[in-house]
């Protein structure tokens, strides 16, 4: 046997995704598609009201139905079911209430579950739900979060206020700069704007799904899930399960983008259904119970003051946020705003900046991590402030962005909110992506389109972002009173046929972790791509890992990665100097062969592996396998950044808003795979684009989720959106060999801000200032008639 | 996305389907006709609609198809909406059908999604009615006690609500052949795949170089298609330049009080209907000069 020498490197090569070919062939096996013999299933009973006390449940006419096994309530399950945890306290005397999974004395929002049907069919348990009669006591609601914030509404009646915590970072206290206070009051110019991040749902195309086999040694959980790991975990500190007595399984999850960064009220009731019953149960919900009672994400007011010299050198920024948490604190609800904390001051040099946060219920959907989570709303407010800076001092905006953004040449940089950026270009990245934009072009045709007063005005949206992903360092997101670490583990088998197999905790849900992992590890071991299968997604399986989420799976988990493919080399490396009587020290590894330096005598890791199978000639105390497990912490988050352009055509008569041209320029550091960076940067464009112009969670006053499905909840498809010019720029991290950095949130966090002020732009000479998103179109046109009847032409 | 239990037949004429319906009737169950279903399955799986029983229109040969009548056309009420997009028939005598026919949501849709059912379910944002009330087409409904015409005029009746009764069945349209006009649809949503916010029916007769004859239908601009009459009639005789279609067009959406919603508040979709109306002429008398 021989190894195949790889003529040219993976890394680096735009493969197609091995992942694919099942799941285009309907091959796939998600969660809803697991039947398991004598399997059960579940039908939620939901509260139509977003705050109410639960006076009575009757469940006599809904155990009678045909197909019924069993109905519970909260009161059934309250002695076991415990409360849903919360695994980021940001304060010591952080606020929350109980969170059963079946609601017991009160629900908080509209979807709250307040009895759970088990029956033989998914029909049966279906046709019960109506026949549970539950005697409500309405309450009043808060829903506005401004509102929820002066307390004059109790979204809880067991908590005395709505202000779950306050969060505060001040550069002159934390000793990374001056007091904020003192640098506005000084300056030439200060902005002040109120942004307001609307509520979106995260809307992943598979809909959350359970399955829990309760019979065997081991409760079986197999749930669309980005976190099985942390699931178990969670599970087994909730439940009082012994974990060791748990094992979760994500098979194909059908994208999550925080939406399944969760532990949910549905998983844990599957559970007690499957106790209970003492056979498999599955639950899987339907759009509108996921667009409902799924967790939300966004939902902040911003309010900002920006302080500059009139030369354009900022001076400081004040924040002053509101968060919505919803009715509850779900896994991480309550650190996403922190999360952003860090990311206001973005790729600039401020003296001074002052950031604090007031966690508030509401009577609305949970709210949580969401693709970005925080960096999107720090970026977006930022991006937007220093174009309403532009405009105050009569700049053009990029020319303000670099008289203030850090230069190439002052990195390793430690900002105003105290984080170090390893590395970063953004001159490069901007430079390149004015080339391919054509900026003067479009200020000329912007020019004449104001000045011959077409319909069709023109507007450039400008975004230049950094973002701190990779989430990663444990001792750092100790620091933030976070309930996990950071690191991320592997292992790597070289089987005797020569394949290899790799094992990975950062379990992926559509991100082509298969494929890349395969690239690293066929670099690194000389092994062909396709003689490599990596393993995910099963505690059985990966026994120890921190899942995915926050743009870290290649940066810290591929790091593991080749980590412990490093093992396995070194491991090899004994054995092939025993085989070849040579000293280890004369042995030099390429291409998948141990060669003795000097010299045309070889062994192939695949001989190796073989030979460590038979054990036949083993040196003494050496162990009869080539396994290994690494575990990876960087040093330090990854800090990726770009420029965004936006062309946007706004038709005055209609309001509508279109991208005549998009272009981003992404600073990725090395990357693996270009097709896979390719397609998160356009997925994460989309997403941001559709909070900038389509997306928005809306409920009425009572409380009802009036967005309740995709005909008004408007997640917009391909044609919808643009060709994109995507470049990049490659700045190398330094947190991490490879050089990677985060590339899952980037087209998210950076293209909402850069549609927004591409709007505004196209406008602002008919004397709008500013507009809500989603900037609709019928918001766009009212801003146009608001601003003729004011004569507000600035 | 579970419906309740049903129960279903598929008969195979325009009889057999009417006694299933007089025979449910006389039980007292609820029924409802399935033509393409892309409205009713979905009400029925999220329960808003309940049905005791299902009749199938979708295995009665002659309901689908297209016929030349000489001077008018009839389109089958269970043609699919890409049947009516693609017809020659259509396309030449009554292209503004087509047109709107072709922006129904996608083109899933457009295959099983029939014009007959789209009629009769008459969403106030579905896009046949407005043209097919903008044309003067005449509905054809067979019952229990033979066959009827309505004119369109009086065919949509409120939210949801037409003049085919309970135990009747819309069998198709007659529309007169518009030779020599033109005409257009224009339609205004935020995403591709939606339903109208507002929409605009336009056909239009030239003759020595302005318009003679206009024909206005509005989607979604009240509980009902409109006929914009007035508007009709101050395009007649309007020159071919735009600020005075513009300027025929400014009033349409006078007496109007359409929905407010999160697409648009009325205020928004009346003067959309200035905009759209004046799009919708321009394109059907050629001069449409918008880029985008």
């Amino acid at each position: 046997m021989t190894a195949t020498a790889t003529s040219k490197p993976e890394v680096g090569t735009a493969r197609l995704r091995k992942e694919d070919a099942h799941l285009v062939t309907g091959r796939s096996r998600f969660t809803d598609n697991m039947v398991l013999p004598g399997m059960l299933h579940l039908a939620m009973v939901r509260s139509p009201f977003a705050h109410a006390r639960i006076l009575s449940v009757d469940t006599a006419a809904a155990k009678g139905s045909p197909g019924v096994l069993d109905v519970f309530t909260g009161a059934d399950v309250a002695a076991e079911q415990g409360s849903l945890p919360n695994a980021w306290p940001i304060t010591p005397d952080q606020k929350a209430p109980a969170h059963p999974a079946v609601a017991v004395d009160e629900v908080a929002f509209a979807g709250e579950i307040v009895a759970v049907i088990v029956a033989r069919s998914a029909a049966a348990a279906r046709d019960a739900v109506e026949l549970v009669d539950v005697d409500y006591e309405e309450l009043p609601v808060v829903m506005d979060l401004e509102e929820a914030y002066t307390d004059k509404v109790l979204a809880h009646t067991s908590l005395e206020s709505n202000k779950s915590a306050t969060w505060v970072f001040d550069s002159a206290q934390a000793g990374t700069g001056t007091d904020v206070d003192a640098e506005l009051a000084a300056s030439d110019v200060v902005v002040e704007r109120t942004m307001y991040q609307q509520r979106l749902i995260p809307a992943f195309m598979e809909p959350r799904s359970t399955v829990v086999d309760p019979t065997g040694q081991q409760i079986t959980m197999w749930s669309a899930t980005q976190i099985p790991h942390i699931l178990r975990l969670m599970l087994a500190l909730t439940l009082g399960i012994p974990e060791s007595k748990l094992r979760v399984v994500a098979p194909d999850v059908g994208g999550g983008f925080g939406g399944k960064l969760q532990v949910t009220p549905e998983e844990v009731i599957t559970v007690l259904a499957a106790r209970r019953m003492g056979k498999p149960v599955k639950y899987t919900e339907t759009r509108s119970e996921s667009l409902q009672a799924a967790h939300h994400g966004r939902a902040q007011v911003q309010r900002l003051r920006l302080g500059a010299t009139k030369e354009g050198i900022v001076t400081g920024l004040h924040v002053d946020l509101l968060a919505d948490m919803g009715a509850y604190l779900g896994l991480v609800t309550s650190g996403v705003p922190i999360l952003g904390a860090f990311m206001y001051n973005s790729i600039y040099k401020f003296p001074s900046y002052r950031f604090e946060c007031h966690n508030v219920f509401t009577n609305k959907a949970w709210t949580d991590a969401y693709r970005g989570a925080g960096r999107p709303e720090a970026t977006f407010a930022i991006e937007r402030m220093m174009d309403e800076l532009a405009v105050e001092l009569g700049m053009d905006p990029l020319e303000l962005r670099e008289k203030n953004w850090i230069k190439h040449e002052e990195f390793p940089f430690t900002t105003v909110a105290g984080l170090e950026y390893d590395t970063g270009n953004y001159e490069a990245a901007t430079q390149k992506a004015v080339e391919l934009f054509d900026y003067d072009g479009f200020r000329a045709e912007q020019k004449r389109r104001r000045d011959s007063g077409d319909t069709l005005q023109l507007g450039i949206g400008i975004s230049t972002f950094t973002e701190m992903c990779g989430l990663a360092p444990s001792r750092v997101l100790g620091s933030l009173s976070y309930g996990a670490g950071g690191w991320e583990h592997a292992q790597v088998r070289m089987l005797p046929t020569g394949h290899v197999e790799v094992v990975t905790g950062s379990s992926a849900h559509g991100q082509g972790h298969e494929t890349a992992w395969s690239q690293l590890v066929a670099d690194r071991l000389g092994v062909p791509f396709e003689n490599i299968e990596v393993l995910h997604g099963d505690t059985q399986v990966s026994q120890r890992g921190l899942d995915t989420y926050g743009s870290r799976s290649l940066s810290v988990g591929g790091m593991a990665v080749l980590a412990a493919a490093d093992k396995v080399i070194e491991k090899a490396k004994v054995i092939a100097a025993h085989l070849m009587e040579a000293s280890e020290e004369d042995l030099e590894f390429a291409n998948g062969s141990f060669t003795v330096k000097g010299t045309d005598q070889s062994t192939a890791l695949g001989e190796v592996a073989l030979a460590v199978f038979a054990a036949h000639n083993l040196p003494d105390g050496v162990e009869p396998n080539l396994d290994s497990e690494a575990t990876f912490d960087p040093v330090n988050f990854s800090y990726p950044h770009g420029t965004h352009l936006a062309a946007m055509e706004v038709d005055t008569e209609t309001g509508e808003a279109r991208i005549l041209k998009y272009v981003c320029v992404d600073d990725v550091g090395v990357v693996v795979n270009p097709m896979l960076v390719e397609g998160q940067v356009h997925g994460g464009l989309a997403q941001g684009i559709a909070q900038a112009l389509y997306e928005e969670a809306v409920y009425d006053d009572a409380g009802t989720l009036v967005s309740g499905s995709f005909v008004d909840y408007l997640v917009p498809s391909a044609p919808d959106l643009p060709h994109y010019i995507t470049a990049r720029t490659e700045t190398p991290a330094t947190s991490n060999q490879l050089g990677a950095k985060g590339v899952g949130e980037a087209g998210t966090i950076a293209s909402t801000p850069a549609i927004v002020n591409g709007v505004i732009d196209a406008v602002r000479h008919l004397g709008v200032k500013d507009i809500k998103m989603p900037c609709t179109p019928a918001r766009v046109w009212h801003a146009l008639q608001e601003a003729k009847t004011t004569g507000g032409v600035q | 996305m579970i419906p309740s239990a049903f129960d279903y037949a598929a008969p195979t004429t325009v009889e057999e389907a009417l006694s299933l319906l007089a025979g449910a009737d006389s039980a007292g169950d609820e029924v409802k006709l399935l033509a393409g279903g892309q409205s009713l399955i979905p009400v029925m799986k999220l329960r808003m609609a309940d049905p005791s029983l299902v009749v199938d229109l979708g295995r009665i040969p002659g309901l689908s198809g297209i016929t030349d009548d000489g001077a008018s056309l009839t389109i089958g009420a269970m043609t699919p909406h890409h049947t009516v997009a693609t017809d020659s028939l259509v396309l030449a005598h009554a292209p503004l059908i087509a047109q709107a026919a072709q922006t129904v949501a996608d083109p899933q849709v457009r295959h099983r999604g029939t014009i007959g059912g789209a009629l009769v379910h008459a969403d106030p944002a579905g896009d046949m009615p407005a043209p097919v009330l903008a044309l003067d087409a005449v509905f054809n409904i067979s019952g229990p006690n033979g066959s009827r015409s309505v004119a369109a005029a009086d065919f949509f009746q409120g939210y949801f609500t037409t003049a085919v009764e309970e135990g009747e069945i819309l069998t198709g349209i007659t529309v007169p052949k518009y030779g020599g006009w033109g005409s257009h649809y224009e339609k205004f949503t935020r995403v591709a795949q939606q339903w109208s916010i507002v929409a605009v029916a336009a056909a239009v007769r030239l003759e020595g170089g302005t318009i003679a004859e206009a024909r206005l239908g509005l989607t979604n601009m009240s509980s009902v298609p409109l006929r914009a009459t007035a508007t009709e009639a101050a395009l007649a005789g309007c020159e071919l330049r735009e600020d005075a279609i513009a300027a025929a067009c400014a009033n349409v959406a006078d007496g109007t009080e359409p929905a407010s919603d999160l697409n648009g508040d009325s205020a928004y979709r009346r003067h959309l209907a200035t905009v759209l109306a004046k799009r919708a002429v321009l394109a059907a008398v050629g001069l449409s000069g918008r880029k985008g």
